[in-house]
């Protein structure tokens, strides 16, 4: 039976829009809760009240986006079994681990001593609190470690393998899984782009209080902080985005192809395009403006390796596609006659084509009588769609990228030199506000659109992975996300708005003895 | 290594735990939340009342998350079939449990009248429904449920979201909800003075009374007019997971066989019974007793299900071969082995932290103390 269109899609926004909400609140909870350890650390160490009042307001603004932030976190986790039933029963036992692994190592960690955070201050000695403060900022770190595990196995699935037996992936090699470059090099730059949005979010409101000249000494210590912890978080996500996207190539081609809009292949080394507009349909960019070979150093390292573009690519991938349907037929056979030995060995030369063959249950529920026409069909599909958009994506992100390194050495200068009343600065510091959203929305956007048509890369199809569900059920619960969630987004900004607005000087005005 | 049979019962089991801890962490947590408007007459008893729960109910949820989790992974069948088939009832829990934290966090943070009265029965219903859906649930997983699996195990569930709520899985709904009253009654009680936890403990009371009668109404249902199922061939227990390869038959009664082959299994729902009963006669000065007591009886409710279901975790009603076992449903054993691994390193620290939270956090929650923290507690 074919999987209906209209299902796929409504299940991809579904996930799609959920898990971009959810990233909404992420990098914030990890920027945040390691801007706050470290301010109560400087509170331990000095003594003056006012770090543990910045502690304290920065801990409270914290409190209400990590709220969301768990929030929409279990949906996340809910979603793999309620809409993409087949990609968790064939990939879990490897991709699940890690999940679960999450829970025991991090999760709990976070949420166990967040309560004492919030409610520990009487109750427990400074150095206690300050341990229990900074085992939050582990916890969410650590977090944000195994999840990108799971994800990286997504583009790059190592130590793991195809049991005929039980028609699913299974671990073979679990260092494999953990020590993943792709998750390695993701986790670096997704955890440092978390601090960037941490640290522009107190750069931007800290530059608030100042422009109304209130909080003045509060607010210039956190801008303090925030720009030299961002400096050093803003730096290293460029690194390591080099670092994602040289591995991409080697992992990803079509990914590096599509973002670069690069439809044939290059001379090496490739120029970079810094602006174009990609014309899918007659597959050229237009109106480029190029630097030469600074993509074929960037992507492959050397100067002879050239880059293969969208057109080669293709190709290549209909050869495999060819094989997959060979890899299939054998899986039948075994299916019939597990003892069959002529099939094992024909399946075992095959396989790391199977999910090729896949592509073309998109077409017909039987690979094995494709006509050339479906497998070319299908060797088309595996270029992901929108190219304009993953194009311009990766260059909002990479732009927003090499701004914050600007911002914060600029902010870094002047807090060194104490000028930080400069109202330019101020006013730039407070209108990059959303920038550092903009940026990991992006980023996230063309990291997982540009693996389409994958779930895992080269093994499941995405269209593979739904659940047998309606269209009515989806469209109804997409519906009903989007209301809930747009509610919910409603209270979370009315509530950081009245809470920023009424800064710490207001809280101590009305309220706590503390 | 240990043996792939053993594996998947230790698995098993610990699933078991982790549905067991999250009933009798979190579930004091719903059954609060639950209780919110019924026994917190003013303002500051409300805010007493969730502040009793506020700096943990974090960390007992992830008893739920973990659970998810070690259902995804150890149990990667299970978790598909079970996540998609029940669609909208798991969006339904989730939607509590996404408006639970939120409540929590979000209530007291504007002191108008109107806002703090909605969160408060929002609050309340979320705590019911979430217990109804998990009660519900377990309702239809010891009917069975309709589902199938295609030659490649694609699963397809046939079933609608109306006919999950069929008179059985009410009744263990009922069961789920009064269980996290009962829990939640107690625990607020342990925590509040005077009036408050007066009234908490005597909804407790009454709910442990309801628990019993509900519990040995299901029992009764399940002996004399439910289906369960069995195996008609013997299978072995530790062959790969691929659950198209067996034959299962159905019968009435079938779910106490497992009690009358291995007596000492009666333990379970006799726990579950007297556990509850302790709750409603000892006085009032032994309540953190009563609390324990409360933990048995949903230790002993919640054993009795997985006990009288095993080796079956998930069968299906339309297509029973296609049921989900212990032994054909599970995560590869090497899988298996390295979570395993981790459970154990990290469980016993897990168990360490929590217990010295617990006792950081000790001692009732005060009018006193919600006055002098207006703005920073919940």
């Amino acid at each position: 039976m074919l999987v209906s269109p209209e299902v796929v899609l409504l299940s991809r926004w579904q996930f799609g829009l959920t898990a971009m909400y959810h990233f909404i609140f992420v990098p914030l909870t990890l920027g945040l809760s390691a801007l706050i350890a470290i301010m109560e650390t400087v509170y331990l160490m000095t003594g003056n009240e006012i770090w543990k009042q910045m502690t304290k307001y920065w801990g409270l603004l914290f409190g209400i986006n990590f709220a969301m932030g768990v929030a929409t976190g279990i949906t996340m986790e809910f979603q793999f079994g309620t809409n993409w039933a087949y990609f968790s029963q064939y990939v879990g036992d490897v991709f699940g681990a890690p999940l679960a692994l999450e829970g025991l190592m991090a999760f709990f960690l976070e949420a166990t001593f967040i309560g004492l955070f919030f409610f520990g201050w009487e109750r427990l000695p400074k150095l206690g609190h300050l341990i229990v403060t900074w085992l939050v900022a582990m916890g969410s770190s650590f977090s944000a470690l195994w999840i990108l595990v799971a994800n990286g196995w997504m583009s790059y699935p190592t130590g793991a393998y195809f049991n005929f037996h039980t028609l699913r992936m299974e671990v073979i090699n679990f260092k494999d899984v953990l020590f993943n470059p792709v998750a390695q090099a993701k986790f670096v730059h997704t955890i440092s782009a978390g601090y960037v949005t941490g640290a522009v979010f107190v750069l931007a409101v800290s530059a608030y209080f100042l422009l109304r000249n209130r909080n003045v000494p509060f607010a210039q210590r956190s801008m303090t902080v925030a720009v030299s912890f961002g400096l050093a978080s803003a730096l290293s996500v460029v690194v390591l985005g080099d670092e994602s996207g040289y591995l991409a190539n080697s992992m990803q081609k079509m990914k590096i192809a599509a973002i670069e809009g690069m439809w044939k292949t290059e001379p090496a080394p490739a120029p970079l395009t810094l602006f174009g507009i990609p014309d899918p349909k007659e597959h050229v960019t237009r109106y480029k403006i190029e630097i030469p070979y600074l993509l074929g150093i960037l992507a492959t390292r050397s100067f002879q390796e050239p880059l293969l573009g969208i057109n080669d690519l293709v190709a290549g991938n209909k050869e495999r596609i060819w094989r997959g349907i060979k890899a299939y037929d054998a899986l039948s056979h075994l299916q019939q006659n597990p003892e069959d030995q002529h099939a094992k060995i024909l399946l075992e030369h095959y396989l790391s084509d199977l999910g090729y063959g896949l592509l073309l249950k998109r077409y017909i529920s039987d690979p094995r009588v494709a006509t050339a026409e479906q497998v070319d069909k299908a060797a088309w599909s595996t270029v992901p769609g929108n190219i304009p958009i993953l194009f311009w994506t990766f260059r909002i992100m990479v732009g927003c990228g090499f701004f914050f390194i600007f911002l914060f050495a600029i902010g870094f200068y002047l807090s060194t030199v104490r000028r930080l009343d400069r109202r330019w600065f101020l006013h730039i510091a407070l209108w990059s506000f959303p920038l550092p959203w903009l940026a990991v929305e992006s980023g996230w956007f063309m990291a997982e659109h540009g693996r389409q048509p994958w779930v895992v890369e080269g093994i499941l199809p995405t269209f593979l992975g739904t659940s047998s569900l309606s269209p009515t059920n989806l469209t109804i619960s997409l519906a009903g996300f989007i209301l809930f969630y747009t509610a919910l987004a409603i209270v979370e900004i009315y509530l950081m708005i009245k809470y920023i607005r009424l800064g710490p000087d207001g809280l101590t005005k009305f309220g706590d003895t503390t | 290594m240990i043996e792939y049979a053993t594996l998947r019962i230790i698995w098993w089991a610990l699933l078991g735990f982790l549905l067991i801890a999250f009933a009798l962490t979190d579930g004091f947590d719903l059954g609060v939340a639950a209780l919110l408007p019924w026994v917190a007459r003013t303002d500051v008893e409300r805010r007493i009342s969730i502040n009793s729960i506020g700096p943990v109910w974090e960390g007992n949820q992830v008893w739920f998350i973990l659970s998810g989790g070690v259902l995804f992974a150890a149990w990667p069948y299970l978790y598909a079939v079970a996540f998609s088939g029940f669609y909208f009832a798991m969006l339904l829990a989730l939607l509590t449990l996404i408006l639970r934290p939120v409540g929590f966090k979000y209530r007291s943070k504007i002191a108008h009248r109107r806002w703090r009265f909605t969160w408060d029965w929002i609050l309340s219903v979320s705590g019911v429904v979430t217990a109804l859906v998990f009660g519900v649930a377990v309702g239809n997983v010891i009917q069975g449920i309709p589902f199938y699996f295609d030659q490649d195990l694609r699963p397809y569930y046939t079933g609608s979201f109306i006919a999950l709520f069929n008179p059985f899985a009410l009744l263990c709904g009922l069961v789920s909800i009064s269980m996290i009253v009962m829990h939640g009654g107690l625990y607020l009680s342990l925590k509040t003075e005077n009036d408050l936890q007066h009234r908490a403990l005597r909804s407790a009371r009454w709910a442990a009374g309801i628990v019993i009668i509900l519990f040995l109404l299901a029992g009764v249902d399940i002996v004399y007019g439910v289906k369960g199922y069995l195996l008609t061939q013997p299978m072995d227990p530790g062959s790969m997971s691929n659950p198209l390869h067996k034959q299962v038959g159905e019968q009435i009664g079938a779910w106490v066989a497992n009690f009358m082959e291995y007596p000492l299994g009666w333990g379970a729902p006799l726990l579950g019974v007297i556990g509850a009963l302790g709750v409603i006669i000892l006085p009032r000065k032994l309540s953190r007793f009563a609390f324990m007591l409360s933990g048995v009886s949903i230790i002993g409710i919640i054993s009795t299900v997985g006990l009288s279901m095993f080796p079956f975790i998930l069968p299906s009603s339309t297509h029973p071969e296609a049921s989900l076992l212990v032994w054909d449903a599970s995560a590869s054993a090497l899988s298996l082995s390295i979570m395993l691994v981790g459970v154990i390193i990290f469980l016993p620290i897990i168990a360490i932290y929590t217990a010295w939270v617990y006792r950081i956090l000790r001692g009732k929650i005060t009018s006193h103390y919600i006055d002098s923290n207006k703005n920073s507690v919940y």
